[in-house]
């Protein structure tokens, strides 16, 4: 008997290999450095995350599959690649003092971040479910520990298990569905699937219910109503860096997988599914903003709000056209940018001792540090979608495609709510300009780190929201997989 | 003799729904895990029930998958039971309510 071993090139993987070795390393190295010499084991990783982001560039226009069909080689893989990189990059810059602040600046933290990363490339690159839940669950696992890091705060513990025993719930949804799927079309490979579909298994009802049990699963991760119950509670109590971590990194890899199934395999039943999701993008929207109202915890209302923007994700979702998943890519590098300094914010605010992290903490905050609330009144106006800022062009593409595709009333809808949301958004904007200082926040300590990201982040906010073209062109590079579209 | 293959899919879909039940009904996250547990194993027994049927291997060859991952992920969740049990002394989800469910 011969056994052929496929061709492979390495290099279409190199992102990846270069973080899995950069984080073999960090652990290796965490071993053997002596204590109160791992300072720079953070700027380890950067560079780590630099040199990925660097073959990632070189790799894009690569088109097709590798490692057995196993592996995507596309456009739109490598750009939720280069989201992922940009989401873990300022993460760690963010993390660096609060942890130490915290006396937890364990090394293992950006190892973990590191592995996530990973486990988010794999989703958004997966041909085979076997892989997609692969990845999943790389990253999953990463961030129930990272959830949980301050051992000691019962509040930590609590998120972390919650969040631990949710999501593997919800991984068994997908892992049935999954095998559902399998059980309509006897491949595991989505070109296969894909094909199976286009030949005719559409209506089988092991296929209708696979799907149903992949969008309850993916649910769970991208947090849309009413699959959303963990997200303010662990928001809430992980470490604000996980928690910005969280609300960026976990939803664009849920989604970038949902995005490659949906619009790959499944746009021949477009009927069947996205009634379904029209209805959960409405839901998820509507409770997501008017919950947001009612918060006073500034994390609880930013994973309201992280909940409402998953619900304008889903809108471009329902859309199924080519603006939709243009938006989409578009929608997420925004958010990514606006939610990842909204936190930075928050945890330049917040330090030990009194946790400052309810809203009328931030009262005077344009007085006594007027940087700081220029750039968190940027984050919000971006967050509530009002112009020049990246979430206002965000919003436009996500509502145009939904007009476009016929879907007039969800994107009335859509409008609605991102009225609610300038509510809660600028509440915060008015108690940092308007309202005299309730307690002296004592002195802020900027580090180069948290500054460089806070400026990264309010930049790129306002650049892509005034020059949209270039990411625009990109977007619409890196759909063009999406041929049924 | 051979088993029909919707057999695999009902035992496999009961096992599914006892351990949903489980975890919204237990309190105790001990049990909850093996809840959990049991939901992914009926899903193995669905995929080898379909692999046999498809006479292919990439079924059998998730259930290793699926084992692995169940295996670490509980590695992780003891762990954090155990750090809850030391800061709480309770491993009951109902009085884990610091923050509103």
């Amino acid at each position: 008997m011969t056994i052929s071993i496929p061709s492979i090139t390495l290099s279409n993987i190199g992102p990846l290999l270069t973080l899995t070795v950069a984080g073999l390393l960090l652990l290796l190295m965490d071993a053997l450095t002596p204590k109160g010499k791992k300072g720079y084991f953070p700027y380890l990783s950067l560079i780590a995350l630099v040199i990925a982001a660097v073959q990632t560039t070189m790799l894009w226009n690569r088109s097709g599959t590798d490692f057995a069909r196993m592996i995507y080689v596309d456009n739109f893989a490598f750009f939720f690649y280069l989201i992922f990189l940009l989401a873990t990059g300022l993460t760690i810059l963010i993390s660096i003092k609060y942890l130490e602040d915290y006396h937890r600046n364990l090394e293992e933290y950006y190892t973990l971040l590191i592995f996530a990363t990973i486990g988010m490339m794999l989703m958004a690159a997966g041909g085979h479910l076997i892989l997609i839940f692969l990845g999943l669950e790389i990253l999953s696992i990463a961030i129930y520990i990272l959830a949980g890091l301050f051992r000691e705060d019962v509040k930590s513990n609590e998120a972390a298990l919650k969040y631990l025993i949710l999501g593997a719930f919800s991984s068994a949804f997908l892992l049935f569905g999954m095998a559902m799927l399998y059980g309509a079309t006897g491949s595991l490979f989505l070109d296969d699937l894909a094909q199976a579909i286009k030949a005719g298994v559409g209506t089988n009802p092991l296929l209708l219910f696979g799907m149903g049990l992949l969008i309850v699963g993916f649910g769970f991760k991208v947090s849309s109503v009413p699959f959303h119950m963990w997200t303010p509670d662990v928001y809430e109590g992980a470490p604000t860096s996980v928690t910005a971590f969280m609300s960026v990194g976990t939803k664009a890899a849920a989604f970038a997988a949902l995005v490659r199934i949906f619009f790959l395999v499944f746009p021949e039943i477009k009927m069947e599914w996205n009634m379904l999701l029209w209805g959960l993008a409405v839901a998820t929207m509507t409770l997501g903003n008017v919950v947001a109202i009612a918060q006073t915890n500034i994390k609880r209302m930013l994973a309201y709000s992280s909940i409402a923007h998953a619900g304008y994700l889903l809108v471009a979702l329902v859309a199924a056209n080519q603006l939709g998943a243009i938006s989409f890519l578009y929608y997420l590098v925004a958010y990514t940018l606006m939610n990842l300094g909204a936190f930075a914010i928050v945890i330049l605010v917040a330090r030990k001792k009194d946790d400052y992290i309810n809203i009328y903490d931030y009262c005077g905050l344009g007085f006594q540090y007027p940087a700081l609330a220029a750039a968190m009144s940027v984050f919000m106006f971006a967050l509530a979608g009002i112009p020049p800022t990246a979430g206002f062009v965000g919003k436009f593409y996500v509502f145009s495609a939904a007009v476009e595709a016929g879907y007039i009333w969800l994107a009335i809808i859509g409008v609605m709510n991102s009225l609610i949301s300038v509510f809660y958004y600028l509440r915060i904007t008015v108690l940092m300009y308007m309202r005299p200082a309730e307690a002296d926040l004592g002195p802020v300590t900027m580090t180069p780190a948290i500054s460089s990201a806070v400026l990264v982040t309010a930049a790129g906010v306002l650049a892509i929201g005034v020059f949209p073209g270039p990411l625009y062109e990109l977007a619409l590079n890196s759909v063009k997989i999406f041929v049924g579209l | 003799m051979v088993v029909p293959l919707i057999y695999y899919i009902a035992l496999s879909s009961a096992l599914f729904a006892i351990g949903v039940i489980g975890v919204l009904i237990r309190r105790n996250a001990i049990i909850i895990f093996m809840c959990i547990e049991m939901m992914l194993n009926a899903v193995n027994l669905s995929l080898v029930g379909f692999a046999d049927h498809y006479q292919a291997i990439d079924g059998q060859m998730f259930v290793f998958f699926v084992m692995t991952v169940a295996a670490a992920e509980v590695a992780v969740g003891l762990a954090l039971i155990v750090a809850i049990f030391r800061n709480k002394a309770t491993v009951n989800v109902d009085e884990l309510n610091l923050m509103k469910w």
